[in-house]
């Protein structure tokens, strides 16, 4: 077996480190969690000279080894404990050329945990741009550590970089700062009390509240003799550490960086008076959401198209091959529609990830978190939950995944609870076949009714949203500081290369992950729809063929009328008239009912279900329509979608929560079933008031 | 002439003078907001809030609640 050595790619956000963990690894990547968190971990094998493997470990960006969020603890949790298996044996600390001064306080604090630690200076082709000069050899002396001088974007570096991992045993692992100068007697006394410890690993495991196997700080806590100090003392000293680090780096800089202002282009000013100008900034950023929506749309829709044709002729073609039995109708009524369900949401998921990490990528995103913020602010939200809430009108699952940069977890809790309000697209088939049957054709001031209905509903989606987040920031106790630091990034050219794997990689997480639970639930429906207790459902085929012995109907139709009162006397049929009572003051029926219970896997299904139940042998929307169009009530008598009934579900829609695979994220998300629970409960609970009063208001 | 950063004026450069530590994350000490400092305004979101700044080349966003609690000095040239 050849040598495998641990590499652990740390630094600040925007530094470009997944760049570089891209370039060494390429497609030899994989992304998982951490055991029992949230926090993405990805991992790589980058092959080095000598053939010496290495094992690369790409560690969320943080700003330095005081951790204020979930993702930045692991950095710590992982350097700070020995016996993890992904212990780095070298930390490679990627900062950006214009930034050296801020990145290099990271630096020095991994310095001083005596870890083999080498610094990438990465964006070296801006270096002429903005009129910096570095001498490389000074800081490395200074700093003692060896520099790779890198450009991912032009390609330049990489290979050296690679020497220098391979050469890790050479690097020094002296400290940079002596941990004893933040406060002398302090650090004295801690000395004496654990004279084994490193001593700025003491300070961390003192200052950071995480988990650190509990013995290190209990081992702290337990000795008499030594005092830990108050919460205020402890922060005044870290802040003096903070000094003393800055204080030693610009000793460094000095010397070793020389920037000539007067060669340096701010191209940053000059886009940003535009960017987030107060009204030039909404602007750009309405034109930019309307693109995105036009995409998402627009252009998914061809391969949507495509992939469900796809799957149903898949479906028809294993009916007409295989032997006929319950294995050959499982699979292709319950497992090929299943996988049909997940892989058709991949062209919107893709496109949507596509936008984010351009606009992430480009810098642009915390332009728009700069301008929101204030605006969210009053809803108990935060600049950074307009993303997810423009995710959300695509899908909740990569909306409520994209909430895991909002630092205060209360902020991020209320905006993973009020996301699934916003209109997503599965609600859209929904609406559009209700809204065109129960909402008149005529035009107001040039707009359709329809069309001006469906925006009220877009409408409707986020104000519940905003609302029900107002009400969450007033009812929900939790202590969580809610400070909003955001850095600003340079503009830059999105990497091609970047936004490819991040597509993919979010595209598999939702296949993998949601993917499994819509899978169960069409097989689980499959089953509770093609079984039924009872002699009404197994000898469906005689019974109607009896009751319709006078009456001539062709094969097909008599298929239909089977097929139509065997769902109605399975299990699925059951639980359809057990809950009649329940949607009856609604203006549904039992039909309608299954429909919406099966929605709960996931919403579009509704329309397929109500074609099944309306035994209409055709997908095409117009024959479902006419079916739909021609139900009558069994109870009032005229049509069953009246305009009341129609809004009533209009409005069902609208609000409750009917969505397995948000739910599971939500359950993965905020690792509780409280969470998912209560707002499947709240949801569904309001949906259900509104549409019966809707109901009983229009009738 | 001190003022608080909350207060700050475009085209102007001004130098930290103090921060309340108690007050303010840690994570804007770490990335340069320390006395002495340099700090100018680049642009003001839509309601005065938040700011965009450059302090000592690191380009952030805060709020003005945070803002509050760091004095600034301006630089006369």
């Amino acid at each position: 077996m050849s040598k495998q050595i641990n590499v652990a790619l740390i630094g600040n956000p925007n530094t470009g480190k997944t760049s570089v963990f891209n370039a060494l690894t390429g497609l030899n990547q994989k992304v998982g969690n951490y055991p029992g968190i949230t926090v993405e971990k990805k991992e790589g094998i980058c092959k080095l000279p000598r053939g010496v493997k290495a094992h690369i470990i790409d560690l969320p960006g943080t700003y330095s080894l005081n951790a204020s969020s979930l993702d930045e603890n692991v950095v710590i949790e992982l350097l700070l404990n020995k016996n993890d298996k992904d212990f780095p044996d070298v930390a490679v600390v990627v900062s950006d050329v214009e930034n050296l001064k801020r990145n290099l306080l990271l630096f020095t604090q991994i310095k001083d945990l005596e870890i083999p630690t080498l610094l990438v200076i990465n964006m070296a082709d801006r270096m002429e741009y903005k009129g910096i000069s570095l001498d490389i050899e000074y800081l490395e002396e200074h700093l003692q550590t060896k520099i790779a001088l890198i450009s991912t974007r032009k390609k330049q570096g990489i290979d050296n970089l690679k020497q220098l991992i391979a050469n890790y045993k050479d690097l020094s692992i002296t400290p940079c700062l002596n941990a004893s100068e933040i406060d002398k007697n302090y650090f004295d006394s801690l000395r004496k009390a654990f004279p084994n410890q490193l001593l700025y690993k003491l300070w961390l495991v003192i200052t950071q509240d995480v988990n650190f196997g509990k013995t290190d700080r209990k081992t702290i806590d337990a000795v008499a003799d030594f005092k830990t100090k108050s919460n205020t003392d402890l922060k005044r000293l870290q802040q003096k550490e903070t000094i003393k680090r800055y204080q030693f780096i610009n000793n460094v800089l000095k010397k070793g960086q020389n920037i000539d202002v007067s060669q340096a282009k701010d191209l940053r000013t000059k886009l940003d008076r535009v960017i987030t100008h107060k009204i030039w900034g909404y602007l750009i950023f309405f034109a930019i959401l309307l693109l995105i929506f036009q995409a998402i749309y627009d252009w998914s829709s061809v391969p949507m198209d495509y992939i469900d044709s796809t799957f149903a002729s898949l479906s028809e073609w294993i009916k007409m091959n295989l032997p006929e039995g319950t294995f050959t109708n499982l699979l292709s009524e319950g497992i090929i529609p299943g996988l049909g369900g997940i892989v058709i949401f991949i062209p919107q998921i893709a496109f949507l990830f596509l936008f984010i990490s351009i606009l992430e990528e480009s810098g642009y995103m915390s332009r728009v978190v700069f301008l929101m913020d204030r605006v969210m602010r009053r809803f108990g939200l935060s600049g950074k939950s307009v993303v997810p809430l423009i995710s959300g009108t695509a899908c909740a699952i990569p909306a409520i995944m994209a909430t895991r940069n909002i630092e205060s977890w209360k902020e991020r809790l209320i905006t993973i609870l009020v996301t699934p309000f916003t209109t997503c697209s599965a609600r859209l088939p929904v609406y559009l076949i209700i809204i065109s049957l129960v909402i008149p054709k005529g035009r107001f001031l040039g707009l359709s009714y329809q069309a001006l209905t469906l925006m009220l509903l877009y409408l409707i989606g986020f104000s519940a949203a905003v609302g029900s987040a107002y009400i969450l920031n007033k009812i929900l106790k939790i202590k969580s500081r809610s400070f909003f630091v955001v850095e600003m990034p340079n503009y830059k050219l999105p990497l091609f290369k970047n936004v490819a794997l991040t597509v993919i990689e979010k595209t598999k997480s939702f296949i993998f992950g949601a993917g499994k639970i819509i899978l169960a639930i069409s097989i689980l429906l499959w089953v509770l729809a093609s079984y039924g207790p009872g002699d009404n459902f197994n000898n469906a085929e005689e019974i109607i063929t009896s009751q319709h012995r006078d009456t001539p109907l062709n094969d097909d139709e008599l298929q239909q009328k089977i097929a139509s009162y065997k769902l109605e006397h399975s299990f699925i049929g059951l639980t359809g008239r057990a809950i009649e009572p329940a949607i009856r003051p609604l203006g549904y029926d039992w039909k309608i009912g299954i429909a919406i219970v099966s929605s709960f896997a996931a919403r579009e299904v509704f329309v397929g279900t109500l074609a099944t139940i309306y035994s209409v042998g055709s997908d095409d929307e117009a024959t479902i329509k006419n079916r739909m169009a021609a139900e009558v009530n069994p109870i009032l008598g005229g049509p069953l979608f009246t305009f009341a009934s129609g809004i009533s579900l209009l409005l069902f829609y609208a609000f409750a929560m009917q969505c397995m695979s948000t739910l599971a994220i939500v359950k993965r998300e905020t690792n509780s079933w409280k969470w998912p629970i209560l707002q499947l409960v709240i949801m569904s609970g309001f949906a259900y008031v509104v549409a019966l009063m809707a109901f009983q208001f229009l009738k | 002439m001190q003022d608080t950063l909350a207060n700050i004026k475009r085209g102007e450069k001004y130098i930290i003078t103090d921060v309340s530590a108690s007050q303010i994350p840690l994570k804007l000490l770490e990335m340069g907001c320390l006395p002495g400092n340099e700090v100018e305004l680049v642009q003001v979101a839509p309601f005065q809030d938040p700011l965009y700044l450059n302090i000592n080349g690191s380009h952030l966003a805060i709020r003005k609640e945070t803002a509050i609690h760091i004095l600034i000095e301006k630089i006369n040239e």
